[in-house]
């Protein structure tokens, strides 16, 4: 029960207040947004739990997996945030409607 | 002549192949067509060398750049990840040859590239043999399909992209905390490590149902499906073929390699679980493909039924049990190809997919429609067909393990695909009150449908094959006889 302890337990309420945010927020941005506080968590989690043992150094091998998840976050925001604009210009508001298709 | 073949590591080059065939793609749009069709014959023949390599000398283990497994990547080659790169090699050629006559010339250039980057990554999943790289490849695999399914203009793919974008990103994320909980406990991401070293405790109980649930999300099973009828059915023809027959597959592929070999299978309670969400996909996808009034929309549901069959596996947990749900795998895969591919042709042709104003295709597309009743004999599953022969294990499977009720529900969802079947066929040779303007639909596309359809069929007439696969490397050690 140390401060790394602490630390992956923050990066747990990250991940739970992202998916909140992700459920309950309808604006797009804040969708992307939720879903960056998210891997924020995820990321904080591998690094923190990479000290499997007190007293030693950190396992490097959780940070180098945190950096290519930074890596693929980035690019999925892009991707995310263009997509947003073309729902935004093609149907007037960056939302998604509720019920698709009917 | 096979030393040669031998001591070339294939499995590199099956993912190397279709990344070089994507740039290239990408700096030469005007070749696009001609540089996809070339990469894609390439992949089939390196994968089908990697077949021989596979059926000559057992599973293949490669540690890509000579870094072995705790700190390196490896890539694992035995039965069921070949069974998956065939079927996908199978499938994606199909595509191909269909893709080089579907899209005009700005948007294959933005197709070609993307699908070469979906192949890599397919190729790449199947080949992982750790964790960690089966997280990015689900990623890479998640990024490319959704831009693929953005190529269709208008606000309904769009919206239907961005759906599925937030989706996979969940799915993944879910994923990626439970393989940092299991890189905490076990020090490894390395799926044969993991095995050995694998005792249960809260973490993995935490980390597999994290897993689970990320996966499922991603494989569309009721009631997580909800974003797989919108973006699969507004996309292009051929993606929605890559969607359904595919990019579906590969995270069920995930969830099946997790179950048999990294979690301790002595949770009878989780299987039953999903057992009984498989069985709810199957009657609630079934009765919403009957509703439609749009064919893709009608086909994009059917593929929330059939992914349900493929979880009917878990309850029963036997040999038979699992080799039946890859088989109906496999034969979907090839028929739901074939299925979009002649919707696609239907809506090339007629301008539209509503069902009720086919307008007797049958008189005008007969190769078309000839694939999609061929294809709906095996979705239905009646012999001889891939989906027979599925649904025949699965059943057998069932009785074996005295749990015959999960056999009305295979007989309930043939007969619901049976109605949809027909009803389409039924269309299509009804006279529409208003005719409409015909396009022609050029040949490589009809054909290429055909012979997708043709494959579901053949897959039920030669079994052996599929299954002597299934059984390389012996994924389904663990399990009992049933």
């Amino acid at each position: 029960m140390s401060h790394v302890f602490l630390y992956a337990l923050v990066g747990v309420g990250l991940f739970t207040l992202g998916l909140y945010a992700l459920i309950v927020h309808p604006h797009l941005l804040r969708k992307i947004l939720a879903i960056n506080v998210m891997g924020s968590g995820v990321f904080l989690m591998l690094v923190a739990l990479g000290r499997r043992t007190p007293g030693t150094l950190p396992d490097p091998v959780p940070h180098a997996m945190a950096i290519t998840g930074i890596v693929v976050a980035i690019s999925a925001t892009a991707l995310a945030l263009a997509l947003m604009l073309r729902v935004q210009v093609e149907t007037g508001r960056a939302e998604l409607p509720e019920e698709p298709l009917e | 002549m096979p030393a040669l073949i031998f001591d070339i590591h294939w499995q590199a080059i099956v993912i190397l192949l279709p990344l070089a065939g994507a740039i290239a793609c990408f700096l030469w749009p005007q070749r696009g067509v001609q540089l996809g069709l070339i990469s894609a014959l390439g992949i089939v023949a390196c994968v089908a060398a990697l077949g021989w390599q596979v059926l000559e000398l057992g599973a293949q283990r490669y540690a890509v750049g000579g870094w072995g497994a705790p700190l390196g990547i490896d890539l694992y080659a035995d039965g069921l990840s070949l069974l998956m790169l065939i079927v996908t090699a199978v499938v994606g050629l199909g595509i191909s040859v269909y893709s080089s006559g579907y899209f005009n010339q700005d948007r294959a250039r933005h197709f070609w590239p993307l699908w070469m980057f979906l192949w890599a990554a397919l190729n790449a999943l199947f080949l992982s043999a750790d964790i960690f790289n089966l997280y990015v490849s689900l990623e890479l695999m998640g990024l490319a399909a959704v831009a693929l399914v953005a190529l269709t203009k208008g606000a309904d793919a769009l919206t239907g992209a961005m759906r599925y974008l937030l989706v996979s990103l969940l799915g993944s994320l879910f994923f990626l905390l439970g393989v940092a909980l299991l890189y905490h406990s076990f020090g490894s991401v390395d799926i044969a490590l993991l095995a050995e070293r694998m005792e249960p405790s809260p973490a993995v109980w935490a980390a597999m149902g994290l897993m689970s649930a990320g996966l499922l999300l991603k494989t569309a099973l009721f009631p997580l499906h909800f974003w797989l009828p919108p973006a699969h059915a507004s996309a292009p023809a051929p993606v929605s073929a890559l969607m359904s027959a595919l990019v579906v597959k590969a995270s069920f592929y995930i969830l099946l390699r997790l179950w048999l070999e990294i979690f301790p299978l002595t949770n009878a309670a989780l299987a039953q679980f999903l057992g009984l969400l498989g069985a709810a996909a199957v009657l609630w996808g079934g009765l919403q493909a009957l509703r439609q009034t749009r064919l893709k929309l009608l086909i994009a549901y059917s593929t929330v039924a059939q992914i349900g069959y493929l979880f009917l596996a878990f309850p029963l947990a036997s040999i038979i049990g699992w080799k039946g749900a890859l088989y109906i795998l496999l034969s979907h895969a090839a028929a739901k190809a074939a299925m979009f591919m002649a919707a696609g042709n239907i809506l090339h042709f007629g301008g539209h997919d509503r069902i009720a104003d086919l307008d007797r295709v049958v008189q005008r597309l007969p190769l078309s429609i000839t694939a999609f009743a061929l294809a709906g004999v095996s979705i239905m599953g009646l012999p001889p067909s891939g989906g027979f022969i599925g649904k025949w294990l699965l059943l057998e499977a069932a009785i074996r393990s005295a749990q015959w009720w999960w056999g009305i529900i295979l007989i309930l969802g043939g007969l619901l695909s049976a109605a949809w079947v027909f009803k389409v066929i039924g269309y299509a040779f009804t006279p529409a009150e208003v005719p409409h303007e015909a396009r022609v639909v050029p040949a490589t596309m009809e054909w290429a449908a055909l012979a997708m359809a043709l494959v579901a069929i053949l897959l039920g007439l030669f079994t052996s094959w599929p299954l002597a696969l299934m059984d390389i490397g012996l994924p389904f050690a663990g399990e009992g006889d049933g």
